[in-house]
C-alpha cells in the first residue's frame, strides 16, 4: 500500500479515522525497512515485536473508542543516545556497547503515553561527536540521495531514515549541528528547540549547556506535532524552563506577511559552496514573494564559533565521560594492573578516536594552567556570541542562512583532517552557544540531486514563528516532497 | 601552541586514558593543528566581558525532600561488568 511515503500526520489522521490499523502502519514499515535498510543502515537496533504489540494495542484502543495520545498509532524512530529502558542504548560506542538502560529517557516517557510506537535506535557518530556518522564504532550510515555521500551528523541514522521513509518521526540530538546539519544534507527538516525548552533527562550527556532533543521530520507540520509533546518542563531536568508549551499546530499557517528577516553577511563568505548559495538566494525570494520584509545584518563574532565551541564542548565533554570508567556498566578491559589502570585501559579500549580527541582537548583547556587561556576566554567569546543575536533580534524577527556550507560529501573525504570536519558546523555552532531555537528545512538541489537546507534561527522560546516561517515556504515549494531514488 | 609528548602523556594521565607510542605520534600532529585554530579566540577583545555558561537566567531549582521510588539494586547492577554480593567488584586497592 506504500503507506510508508506518507507523513506522520497523514498517517494519525488515517489511523484516527479508522481508515487504516497502526498494525498495518507498523508492518508496512517493518517491509519497507527490510527492503531498504540494508543499502542505508539508518538503525542500530530494531524493536520490531514490541513495536507491533504497541501497534495492536493502539488499535484495540481506537476501536473502543477511547481516548487516545498526540502520536497515536504512528512508528517513531530514536537516536541512539536516548535511554530506553530494556533496549540497548549504545550512542554508537563500544564503551556501550551492551548497555541496557534501566530507565527511559523522559521524551521516551512521553511519547510511550502519547500512544506512539519506538520501532528502533538510529545510528549516530559517538557520543553524538561527528558531523557524518563515520565516528559511529558500528559502521557509517548512507545518505539516502547517494549511498557514496554522508547522511551529515551526528543525528545522520535520524536523518537518514526519515529521507529513506524508514521511519514517519525520528528524534536527534544538536550540540553544535548535529539536528539541523543532517537535516539539511539529507534533505528533511531538523528543529533544534531553544535550551531548556526539552527535558534532557535520559539523553546521555555530552555538552550539557549546548545539547538539545528535537524532531527531525518529513515536514514542518509533523515537527510541530512532535515538538508539542516533547516541549515543557520537567522535575527531572532542573534546565527545563517553566513555560507553557504553546500549540504549535494552532498558528502554523499564519503566514510571513510583514515579518522581519536578518541575512547575516558572516553567513556568506569564502568556503561557501556556490549552488548552496543560489539555493539560500531562490529561497529568500520565496519570503520576499510572500511578503515578507528582508534586510542584511552583522553576527560579528560568527568567525570564533568554531573555535569557542571547541573549547566549551570539548571541556563538558571531558568531564561528562568521566563516569565511564569500566566498572558501573559499559565496556571493562581483560587485562589491567589495577584499579587505575583499569579505568585508563577500559576507557582506551572503548572509546574511538574521535572521543579521545575531544576527551583530551577539553581536559587540556581545563587544565592548570591553561583553564584562564582556553576555557575562561572561550566563555567570554561565547557572550560576545549571544550579544551579537541579541542585538539581531532587537531588530529582526528570525535569521535565515544556509545550515551547511556544502552539501553532503563523500566517504573518507574529511574525516582524515579532524579540523576540516569541525568546519563544517560553522554556520550552526553559535545556535548552541547562544542557546536559540533553529530549524533547516529542505530548499533546494544541487545539480547532481543533492539536498540544500536553509537554516532559520529564532528568537529564544519563539519556536512558534520560526515553525510558522518554515511552514509558509513548503506550502509555496515542492523542495520536501521530492523523494530520493533508492 | 605545539604539544610535545610529555605534554599528551600529562593530559593522557589526567583524562585516564592510554595511547601506544604510534598513536601518539598521529596524534600530537592533529593535536597541535587543532590547538593552534582554537587559538583564534585570543584575538578577540573580552576586556569587561562576563563568562557565559547558561544562556538564560538559571537560579538553583528545589524540589521538596521527599521520599521516592528509585532504581532497585538488582536494576543499578544489571549493567556492571563485575559485581559480587549486591555490590560492584574492582580489584583489589587496599594491599
Amino acid at each position: 500500500m506504500d503507506l510508508y511515503k506518507k507523513t506522520a500526520s497523514e498517517i494519525k489522521e488515517l489511523v484516527l479515522k479508522k481508515e487504516i490499523k497502526s498494525v498495518e502502519v507498523t508492518e508496512d514499515l517493518f517491509k519497507r525497512i527490510d527492503e531498504v535498510e540494508p543499502k542505508i543502515k539508518a538503525y542500530l537496533t530494531l524493536n520490531k515485536e514490541s513495536a507491533l504489540a504497541q501497534a495492536k494495542k493502539i488499535d484495540e484502543k481506537i476501536a473502543r473508542n477511547e481516548k487516545t495520545g498526540q502520536l497515536a498509532g504512528i512508528p517513531i524512530a530514536l537516536k541512539d543516545n536516548l535511554c530506553t529502558e530494556g533496549i540497548k542504548t549504545t550512542c554508537a560506542s563500544k564503551i556501550l556497547n551492551n548497555f541496557i538502560p534501566p530507565y527511559d529517557a523522559s521524551v521516551v516517557k512521553r511519547i510511550k503515553e502519547e500512544d506512539g510506537i519506538i520501532i528502533g535506535k538510529t545510528n549516530l557518530d559517538e557520543f553524538a561527536m561527528g558531523s557524518s556518522t563515520e565516528n559511529s564504532a558500528f559502521g557509517p550510515s548512507r545518505n539516502p540521495w547517494d549511498p557514496a555521500r554522508v547522511p551529515g551528523g551526528s543525528s545522520g541514522g535520524s536523518a537518514a531514515a526519515i529521507a529513506a521513509d524508514l521511519a514517519f518521526l525520528a528524534l536527534g540530538s544538536d550540540t553544535g549541528g548535529s539536528i539541523r546539519q543532517p537535516a539539511a544534507l539529507s534533505g528533511i527538516v531538523g528543529l533544534k528547540p531553544t535550551y531548556g525548552r526539552v527535558s534532557r533527562y535520559g539523553l546521555v550527556a555530552y555538552a550539557s549547556s549546548l545539547d538539545q532533543i528535537g524532531p527531525m521530520t518529513k515536514d514542518v507540520r509533523d515537527a510541530a506535532l512532535f515538538l508539542n509533546v516533547l516541549a515543557g518542563q520537567d522535575p527531572a531536568d532542573s534546565t527545563s524552563v517553566p513555560l507553557e508549551t504553546p500549540d504549535h499546530l494552532e498558528k502554523i499557517s499564519r503566514g510571513v506577511k510583514g515579518l522581519k528577516i536578518g541575512v547575516p553577511k558572516e553567513f556568506f563568505v569564502a568556503g561557501l559552496d556556490k549552488e548552496v548559495k543560489e539555493s539560500i538566494d531562490q529561497g529568500l525570494k520565496v519570503y520576499e514573494k510572500l511578503g515578507a520584509e528582508i534586510s542584511q545584518i552583522s553576527l560579528p563574532h560568527t568567525e570564533h564559533g568554531i573555535a569557542t565551541y571547541y573549547l566549551i564542548a570539548p571541556s563538558e565533554a571531558s568531564s561528562n565521560l568521566a563516569r565511564y570508567d569500566g566498572i558501573h556498566y559499559g565496556h571493562q578491559t581483560k587485562s589491567s594492573k589495577g584499579l587505575i589502570d583499569m579505568y585508563s585501559q577500559s576507557r582506551s579500549e572503548g572509546f574511538g578516536d574521535e572521543v579521545k580527541r575531544r576527551i583530551m582537548l577539553g581536559t587540556f583547556s581545563l587544565s592548570s594552567g591553561y583553564y584562564d587561556a582556553y576555557y575562561l576566554r572561550a566563555l567570554k567569546v561565547r557572550q560576545l556570541i549571544k550579544q551579537d543575536f541579541d542585538e539581531a533580534f532587537k531588530k529582526v524577527d528570525v535569521i535565515m542562512g544556509p545550515t551547511s556550507p556544502i552539501p553532503a560529501f563523500k566517504f573518507g573525504e574529511k574525516a582524515a583532517n579532524p579540523l576540516q570536519m569541525y568546519l563544517c558546523d560553522v554556520f550552526t555552532v553559535t545556535t548552541n552557544l547562544a542557546g536559540l531555537p533553529g530549524i533547516s528545512i529542505p530548499c533546494g538541489f544541487t545539480k547532481s540531486s543533492l539536498p540544500i537546507g536553509l537554516q532559520i534561527l529564532g528568537r529564544p522560546f519563539d519556536e512558534t514563528t520560526l515553525l510558522q516561517t518554515a511552514y509558509a515556504f513548503e506550502q509555496k515549494t515542492e523542495f520536501h516532497k521530492t523523494k530520493p531514488r533508492i | 601552541m605545539k604539544v610535545d609528548e610529555k605534554q599528551i602523556d600529562h593530559i593522557a594521565a589526567l583524562g585516564r586514558l592510554k595511547f601506544t607510542d604510534q598513536q601518539k605520534k598521529i596524534f600530537i600532529g592533529q593535536f597541535s593543528k587543532i590547538l593552534e585554530y582554537v587559538e583564534k579566540v585570543k584575538s578577540v577583545d573580552i576586556n569587561k566581558i562576563e563568562p557565559l555558561v547558561h544562556t538564560f537566567d538559571q537560579h538553583n531549582v528545589f524540589r521538596p525532600d521527599e521520599n521516592k521510588p528509585s532504581l532497585t539494586r538488582e536494576q543499578a547492577l544489571s549493567n556492571a561488568p563485575e559485581q559480587t554480593k549486591g555490590f560492584f567488584k574492582v580489584p583489589r586497592v587496599i594491599e
